[in-house]
């Protein structure tokens, strides 16, 4: 029971930095009175920044704290794409909580725990540490999904989204239960090699399906995703575009390294699974949103939908399909937050705006804003050449090298109904009578759907290296 | 020379078609009509250095246009005697229009449209004269087809011209979809559609002698509806085809009943297309095939037959007519049937003759009817006119000019006549004379036509100009001469009309025959008819004289004499004279056979077809069915904790279920 505990804080730095950091914060602002939010909020986002270039500068891999932590190539890739849309996401807070009397300095502390826990989430290799970050990371959001409480749709929303939260992390924790109740173990390499070679056990089948159902939540897939269409819309815009970024990288992480981890050997049975509830989500998503007026809404069943998109590549339980989920989840994050940035700017008379018909005519009253959306909207249609394209590539490709086949043509089947809804808004934004113009969009968030929709317009040209890195991260599994 | 005669008005359609908004009407017209004025003075050169010069036929090579296999198309101009005649009809004719339209189109919005289609119209046409083979001849013949649709839907706000525009458009598919099966035809007999290889490989399809060879003659060549045809079944049928093809652009019955409705276009169009040139591409074609035509007796005596039929239907159509410009179609179509039996009696030169100076006096006839109705306010029905005379005189005896010659005035045994004395005399002694077993009835057709085109012409110049005046006071007062710009064209073609016959007879089909023509037309050994047609028994050589005077009294005497008659007549025979008036209910027997199935059965493929079946089941029903799910699932999401707290549970039951029954296998 001895390990060397100077090596192991060396790996876990960038969590350490934004503990430490978070409880400063949270010192200042509640010292500092009520001014605090914007220095708090500069502060975190510089604490975001400065875990980004630790993790960038300082790659260090190897296990931790007795094998419950690790830090490989795809922990690191993933803890980026979560530091990032932290970090945007709060950025893009900055002009709305000055506008929408939002500015409270908890925010930015809450998401700091939260993105903690995420991190946690992506170094878990144990089944205690899963459950743990997966609690901060979930505990910090219930607040945030209501932290809006003067507003009643908004405490609504947290409140449901508090009780199937727990809902599933009973489950999550019985179906541990029984995983380590079959195999005696909590560690993940330890339950692989309990699996491996032994019987395929139902009542183990039971515990992973259980722990699957509480994963999937997380990332709001169906059935598990009933929550994410209310808490989209009920929460603050800046809560949802965090809700919609950053952890659905960290849940989609665990989920990959449970899967891919513990769950190797029964590989055959959590398959099937994720068939399913991908089937599922890529569908629902696809139909349900075609129903919605509210823009928020209906990104909330487009995430669904793309979550279902990237599980396809994780059915396919190969080292491309790992490599198609980071693709998807690193592209998936760039479309998202540029439409985000979008609806933060859909502003007309000081209000914001969340309906589809006010973006009505936007080509004629703010040409820049309405193209760059019109490329995200193509993009997270799936249209080539642009990004949202080459992420449905890869998944679809490794689904049909691993023989998927029908999982790939629902997939394109449920692209193509899908269509509809994105293409539906740049139709109206192209084609409809102008219903008046927007506010000139602030500063960060021009910059950040600029950003966005260039990534998203050029992917190919960056292409190649995020193949290459997305790739060394799934070589982590294999 | 050649290039710039086919080419000047392409040249002209381009810059107003293209230009016409920017560089403005008048310019449009000056560059036009400058240019068909220039191809038409080329065109009379031409015509005298190839018809009366010496020298052969031959070709003006442009490009290549098609090699692949055995077919090789190149894009030529194929000079001889025929051609250059077709030159100068078309280029003087269109020149001629075009002038004329600066002053009748004076007051239409969209001149160089007009003038742009006029000169494509002329493009197309002389390429289908110029043709060196059937390929290019078709891409004229298509071309002019095209601009015909477009000039008689010039006015395109009016349905009726839209109609009619279509009509002429659909019923000359009938027939195009015949010349090209001809087409295909020949290709398969000669092995080749260029003219020259055609008419070498024909000499081999001559009727053979001797019992041997007619063996070899016998064997099948071509396959056609299930029917194995020997050499000549197979030119017979291929002649057919072709000859399908004219009918349709040369309205012969049964494919005729597009022209009249024609007449919706502008009048210098139906001049020019309708009267002058594109209707007689038909003829032209079966002139310029004449080698092969020659060689099918069967064909040939077909062709007689429809000519003299349509010869005859026409000519009673056009005795009750009301709309002058009606008069003067059914003319046109009658004088194309007189122009098919000289065809038929293998009196191809007649055929042409006739052709060249019907081109003067009906386009003389059709701008005089323009002149007319811009004098009377664009009234077109003739029981509305009349006492003209004293009012546009110039017009008047112009028109006189043009019937005349249509009517055929002359002094037989003489030269001293008119155009149509020369020419349409020749085919009426001609159908007597020929030894096709059809002939003697097409002769007596004929003759009885002849009368019907004396009596219709004379009603139309004493409805319109002679009598009480039957217009309203307001009309009569603003009848005016027309302007210079559109009589001085007129008095061209009226110089024609009266001497083009005395000039040119004794070329086209007298003693300088060979040297005029240089072979250009074909005929077999055994084809005497030039020289029987001028020793018909004297009876013969009178009869159209006599039916013209006769027609020329009655008219008179109907119309001038005693102007009651015709209305106690009309009355006394009402069915015969709704017949005709009805035009013999072809149109109404066309849309009770194949309009009216035709749109049944588009309208069922249209709502049933494509509507239930191909959208139902396609686009409109997967869209429905989407929404219909997109429905459901909105409705699952209903906003109660405990419904998606079930909907996980249920989802988790779902799979522990699914996982246990997987495991029990």
């Amino acid at each position: 029971m001895t390990f060397d505990l100077t090596s192991s804080l060396i790996l876990a730095v960038p969590e350490l930095a934004l503990a430490i950091g978070a409880m400063a914060l949270l010192m200042i602002g509640v010292f500092s009175g009520d001014r605090a939010d914007t220095t708090v909020t500069g502060l975190a986002v510089a604490l975001f920044l400065a875990a980004i270039a630790w993790i960038v500068i300082f790659p260090t891999d190897g296990p931790a704290f007795e094998n419950a932590f690790i830090s490989d190539a795809f922990s690191r890739v993933m803890k980026l794409l979560t530091l990032v849309g932290a970090a945007v996401t709060l950025i893009m807070s900055v002009g709305f909580a000055k506008a929408e009397k939002f500015d409270k300095f908890e925010y930015p502390v809450l998401i700091m725990l939260s993105t903690l826990g995420m991190m946690l989430m992506i170094s878990a290799n144990d089944m205690i540490a899963l459950y743990l970050g997966l609690e901060l990371q979930s505990l910090a959001l219930y607040v945030v999904a209501a932290i809006n409480r003067d507003n009643a749709r908004a405490t609504e929303a947290g409140l449901k989204y508090f009780v199937l939260g727990a809902l599933s992390s009973g489950m999550l924790l019985y179906g541990v239960s029984l995983v380590y109740g079959f195999t005696g173990n909590t560690g993940f390499e330890a339950i692989a090699a309990a699996l491996s070679g032994g019987e395929r056990q139902l009542g183990l089948v039971f515990g992973l399906v259980f722990v699957l159902a509480g994963l999937a939540f997380k990332i709001s897939a169906v059935p598990f995703h009933m929550w994410t269409p209310d808490v989209y819309e009920g929460a603050p815009t800046p809560v949802t575009a965090f809700f919609a970024a950053a952890p659905k990288m960290a849940a989609m992480a665990l989920l990959v390294r449970v899967t891919m981890g513990a769950f190797e050997p029964v590989a055959l049975d959590w398959q099937q699974i994720v068939v399913f509830i991908s089937i599922a989500s890529m569908l629902l998503g696809a139909f349900a949103a075609i129903g919605q007026r509210n823009i928020k809404r209906l990104m909330a069943y487009s995430s669904i939908a793309h979550m279902g998109f990237a599980l396809v590549g994780l059915a396919a339980n190969s080292e491309a399909g790992v490599r198609g989920v980071v693709i998807y989840m690193l592209i998936y994050l760039a479309m998202t937050l540029g439409t985000f940035a979008f609806i933060l700017a859909m502003r007309r008379n000081d209000n914001n705006l969340e309906q589809i018909d006010d973006l009505a005519g936007l080509s004629s009253t703010n040409p820049m804003m309405a193209t760059i959306m019109t490329i995200l909207m193509f993009s997270l249609a799936g249209i080539p050449p642009l990004a949202g394209f080459w992420a449905k590539w890869y998944v679809f490709l490794a689904a049909i090298e691993a023989q998927l086949y029908w999982l790939a043509v629902i997939g394109v089947v449920a692209s193509v109904v899908g269509a509809f809804y994105y293409i539906r808004i740049i139709k109206v934004m192209w084609f409809d009578e102008s219903a008046g113009g927007f506010q000139p969009m602030a500063g960060e968030l021009r910059f950040v759907l600029l950003l966005s929709g260039t990534f998203v317009l050029f992917y190919m040209l960056v292409g190649a290296p995020v193949e290459l890195m997305a790739g060394a991260a799934a070589g982590s599994f294999f | 020379m050649y290039h710039a005669i086919v080419f000047l008005p392409l040249i002209g359609f381009l810059i107003a078609g293209l230009f016409g908004r920017s560089i403005g009407a008048k310019a449009s017209e000056y560059i036009t009509s400058g240019f068909l004025v220039i191809a038409a003075l080329l065109s009379w050169v031409a015509f005298f250095q190839v018809a009366f010069g010496e020298g052969e036929a031959f070709t003006v090579p442009i490009m290549q246009f098609i090699a692949s296999g055995a077919l090789e198309v190149d894009w030529a101009l194929r000079i001889d005697t025929l051609t250059v005649v077709m030159l100068v009809v078309v280029n003087t004719v269109s020149s001629i229009v075009h002038v004329y339209s600066i002053g009748y189109m004076h007051h239409d919005p969209h001149r160089p449209r007009f003038f742009a289609y006029l000169s494509l119209f002329t493009f197309a046409m002389l390429m289908l004269v110029t043709a060196d083979n059937l390929v290019q001849m078709f891409f004229g013949w298509e071309g002019v087809g095209l601009a015909s649709y477009l000039l008689i839907g010039f006015w395109y706000k009016k349905p009726s011209a839209n109609a009619a525009a279509m009509k002429a458009f659909i019923v000359n598919r009938v027939g195009d979809f015949g010349f090209i099966l001809g087409i295909f035809g020949v290709f398969v007999l000669f092995g080749s559609i260029n003219l020259d290889t055609i008419f070498a490989a024909a000499a081999s399809y001559l009727p053979v002698e001797g019992a041997g060879e007619g063996a070899a003659a016998a064997e099948p060549v071509l396959t056609f509806l299930g029917y194995s045809l020997d050499k000549a079944g197979a030119l017979t049928a291929v002649c057919l085809l072709l000859f399908l093809g004219a009918m349709g652009k040369s309205a012969q019955v049964p494919l005729h009943t597009w022209l009249p409705d024609a007449m919706e276009g502008p009048t210098p169009v139906s001049a020019l297309i309708h009267a002058a040139t594109m209707v007689t591409a038909g003829v032209f074609m079966v002139a310029r095939l004449s080698p092969i035509f020659e060689l099918s007796p069967d064909a040939l005596m077909v062709v007689t037959a429809v000519g003299a039929f349509t010869a005859f239907f026409a000519a009673t159509v056009g005795l009750v007519q009301n709309d002058i410009k009606r008069v003067i179609a059914y003319s046109t179509c009658s004088q194309l049937g007189y122009m098919f039996v000289a065809l038929g009696t293998g009196f191809y030169s007649a055929a042409i003759f006739h052709l060249f100076t019907h081109a003067f006096f009906k386009a003389l006839l059709f701008l005089g009817a323009g002149s007319v109705i811009h004098a009377v306010s664009d009234e077109q029905d003739m029981r509305r006119m009349g006492g003209l005379r004293k009012l546009i005189p110039q017009t008047y005896w112009l028109m006189i000019v043009g019937t005349v010659a249509l009517t055929g005035v002359g002094i037989p045994g003489t030269i001293i006549g008119t155009a149509g004395f020369f020419s349409k005399d020749a085919i009426i002694e001609g159908a007597f004379a020929a030894h096709n077993v059809v002939a003697p009835i097409a002769f007596v057709l004929l003759t009885v036509a002849a009368v019907f085109t004396s009596f219709y012409s004379w009603r139309l110049i004493f409805m319109t100009f002679h009598g009480k005046a039957r217009a309203s006071a307001d009309v009569m007062h603003h009848v005016h001469e027309s302007p210079l710009v559109m009589l001085v064209p007129l008095f061209i073609l009226a110089a024609g009309s009266l001497f083009a016959g005395v000039i040119f007879h004794e070329y086209f089909i007298g003693h300088d025959y060979e040297h005029f023509w240089k072979g250009a037309l074909f005929t077999l050994a055994g084809n005497e008819i030039l020289e029987e047609f001028h020793h018909v028994p004297l009876w013969v050589k009178l009869a159209p004289f006599v039916a013209m005077l006769l027609g020329l009294a009655v008219a008179w005497l109907f119309y001038i004499q005693d102007p009651e008659r015709p209305k106690a007549l009309a009355r006394q025979h009402r069915g015969l004279y709704a017949f005709l008036l009805n035009k013999w209910y072809f149109d109404e027997l066309y849309d009770f056979l194949f309009v009216r199935p035709a749109k049944r059965l588009g309208t069922f493929l249209w709502k049933e077809g494509d509507g239930r079946v191909i959208d139902g089941l396609g686009p409109d029903g997967i869209s429905a069915r989407v929404v219909d799910v997109t429905n459901r699932i909105v409705k699952l999401q209903s906003g109660y904790l405990y419904h998606y707290a079930f909907a996980m549970l249920i989802g988790v039951a779902a799979l522990v279920t699914w996982m246990m029954l997987g495991s029990s296998f």
